[in-house]
């Protein structure tokens, strides 16, 4: 389909793809809810943080710093991964193939079709922390706040890219479930979701500064915290954006390469 | 419509012994073998010709069907349809096409089938007018009613295979590949889709291949098949021609006003089936009007009906010849058994 035609067919494909979202209301809500892990590092950070802060942070910036976390998880997760490696191996994926729609645009299309819903449980969690911790754990600088929105847009596409990608290895493999479950440990360890990367020792942040998982959350949620000027936050968004290209890119040459090996199992 | 020259699709399998043993073996030492799932097949389909693709379970009818429908890349050979090469899925061509598994669903499972027809409107870029006006004959052909407006997980098999179609046929597709449409369903649904293929067909003059385990299916819609076993082409004709190829008897079924004996009906023709008050026998073609006639003139006869042996018994007498189905195909006959050589 042209991008054209892309383009007049997505108000569709999120239309439809937000009624099937929220077909199970109550499934829905708690899956939302599950994404829980920042709350339970929140009560641990707080906890350790009682004797004294550790470096920067001391109880009201883990609060912040973990509420912030949760948030941008709900606004720029994707699941895409499990609905392709499924189909792949259910042989399904052929439904989506025999429409005129690039598959990766409908993945894409289904994954933003959820956000509604995250937006509507993202909204409380955010009121709380700001009632909480107050205003001033967040930045005051308009400058930031929109690198922050262009930065949570890139978490978004990068997940989102990320997904596809690993997804589109299952046509090579058959299953690519263990290298997702691979790269979720270096997300949870190195992207900030479990630790401030800023608590790294300086080596160690050096080297993560140049990987991809800080760029799928821990860059907003530093850029909604306030953590960087905007000189910094600007070359670490020029980072996160060469790593969406690179997703992009190994997305697409998986998808191409992959198709051709695609066995369409099943009926 | 349709050209295929060559066509070739072949697997490559992992191939492993059951066994703990084995199953450690192969993680450091992988055998595999090739598996010729279509092997070198060719045939023409005019526009508008219904077609049914025969063959016993993995001959490589279904993988033909996905490889015309462009989901799989073919090994060897070339395949056109309507001018297009399927395996570039160009959109102009997947605008012309649609692939019904009845094993398959494209239905949204959690929402009504009406969701899944307006999404494929937009994907088709159907023209609104044209999409009420397609929905409507559709409704009536398929005698949806309020069907499309309940979850489509909450709908019977037979209802659901409605749906099906009428979500495959939004765009009004030119070539219509059905694999096992009827699948499942009862006689009287089976019956409903089959009426409903021929008239799509009818109507719009779609092109329609149809893979069916239910000879039925076959014999009601396509006046042409293709046969396939082990990947290689069979028969390429006309399903009569088939029939009587194979199997050049007539089945004549007798009933009797009292009972006749087995030994004097063996003098008509070969006994199938003997009952006190019924019996069938198979009668050379040739033969038929001489035996009926001598039939009903020495026996007590009260019904007599003469018919086709049953289409599931001649494919089955063609796969179990097995041997070698090396050789060109060649239209209207078994491709390994040349003309006449089926004579009694």
């Amino acid at each position: 389909m042209s991008l054209r035609g892309t383009v007049r067919a997505f108000p569709t494909l999120l239309r439809v793809g937000f009624a099937d979202a929220v077909a199970y209301r109550a499934e829905m809500l708690v899956w939302v809810l599950a994404t829980t892990m920042p709350l339970v590092m929140l009560a641990l950070w707080v906890a350790v943080a009682q004797g004294a802060p550790i470096g920067r942070y001391g109880e009201p910036q883990f609060v912040a710093y973990f509420l912030a976390t949760f948030v941008v998880r709900q606004l720029t997760g994707s699941w895409s991964f499990y609905e392709m490696n499924f189909e792949v191996r259910a042989g399904t994926l052929a439904m989506r193939l025999l429409r005129p729609i690039h598959p990766l645009w409908a993945y894409a299309a289904e994954s933003l079709a959820a956000m509604p819903m995250r937006v509507l449980v993202s909204i409380p969690v955010a009121a709380i922390a700001l009632a909480v911790v107050g205003r001033d754990v967040v930045t005051h600088d308009p400058v930031l706040w929109a690198l922050w929105l262009a930065s949570l847009v890139g978490a978004w596409l990068l997940t989102l890219f990320v997904n596809l990608a690993i997804g589109c290895l299952s046509l090579f493999i058959e299953s690519s479930m263990k290298l997702m479950d691979l790269w979720l440990v270096f997300f949870f360890v190195l992207g900030g979701y479990l630790v401030p990367v800023d608590l790294f020792p300086p080596g160690v942040r050096a080297v993560v500064d140049w990987l991809p998982f800080r760029y799928q959350i821990g860059l907003p949620v530093e850029l909604m915290t306030g953590l960087h000027g905007p000189a910094h936050a600007l070359s670490l968004l020029a980072r996160q954006w060469m790593w969406i290209a690179i997703a992009l890119g190994a997305t697409s040459m998986t998808w191409r390469l992959g198709l051709r090996r695609f066995a369409a199992y099943g009926g | 419509m349709i050209r295929v020259r060559g066509l070739s699709k072949h697997y490559r399998v992992h191939e492993r012994p059951p066994g703990v043993s084995a199953a450690f073996r192969s993680l450091f030492h992988r055998t595999y073998k090739t598996v010729a799932a279509v092997d070198g097949i060719d045939f023409d389909i005019a526009a508008g010709e219904r077609v049914g693709f025969l063959g016993p379970n993995g001959a490589g009818k279904t993988t033909t069907l996905k490889v015309l429908a462009g989901l799989l890349h073919p090994t060897a050979g070339e395949a056109r349809v309507d001018g297009h090469e399927p395996r570039k899925r160009e959109d102009a061509f997947l605008k012309k096409i649609m692939l019904v598994l009845g094993q398959k669903q494209q239905l949204l499972w959690d929402l009504p089938p009406s969701e899944t027809f307006e999404l494929n409107r937009a994907i088709y870029e159907v023209p609104r007018a044209q999409y009420d006006a397609t929905m409507r004959e559709l409704g009536e052909l398929l005698e949806l009613g309020d069907l499309v407006n309940k979850p489509a997980r909450t709908l019977s098999l037979g209802e659901r295979m409605k749906c099906e179609l009428a979500a495959a046929l939004v765009h009004r597709p030119r070539v219509l590949f059905l694999d096992e449409p009827t699948i499942g369903l009862d006689v009287s649904m089976q019956a409903a889709v089959r009426d409903f293929v021929r008239r799509y067909n009818e109507r719009f003059e779609a092109t329609l291949i149809l893979t069916s385990h239910y000879m039925e299916d076959v014999q009601r819609l396509c006046p042409r098949v293709i046969v396939i076993d082990k990947g290689k082409l069979v028969y390429d004709g006309a399903l009569d021609d088939l029939v009587t190829q194979i199997r050049p008897d007539k089945r004549v079924k007798l009933r009797f006003a009292r009972p006749v004996d087995a030994v004097e009906l063996a003098t008509y023709g070969r006994v199938v089936a003997s009952d006190p008050g019924e019996s069938v026998l198979d009668v050379h073609k040739d033969a038929v009007n001489r035996v009926v006639t001598q039939a009903l003139a020495q026996l007590p006869v009260t019904d007599l009906t003469v018919e086709n042996p049953p289409l599931e018994e001649v494919m089955s007498e063609l796969f179990s010849r097995g041997g070698d189905r090396g050789g060109s195909p060649a239209a209207g006959r078994p491709v390994d058994d040349p003309p006449g050589d089926k004579a009694p």
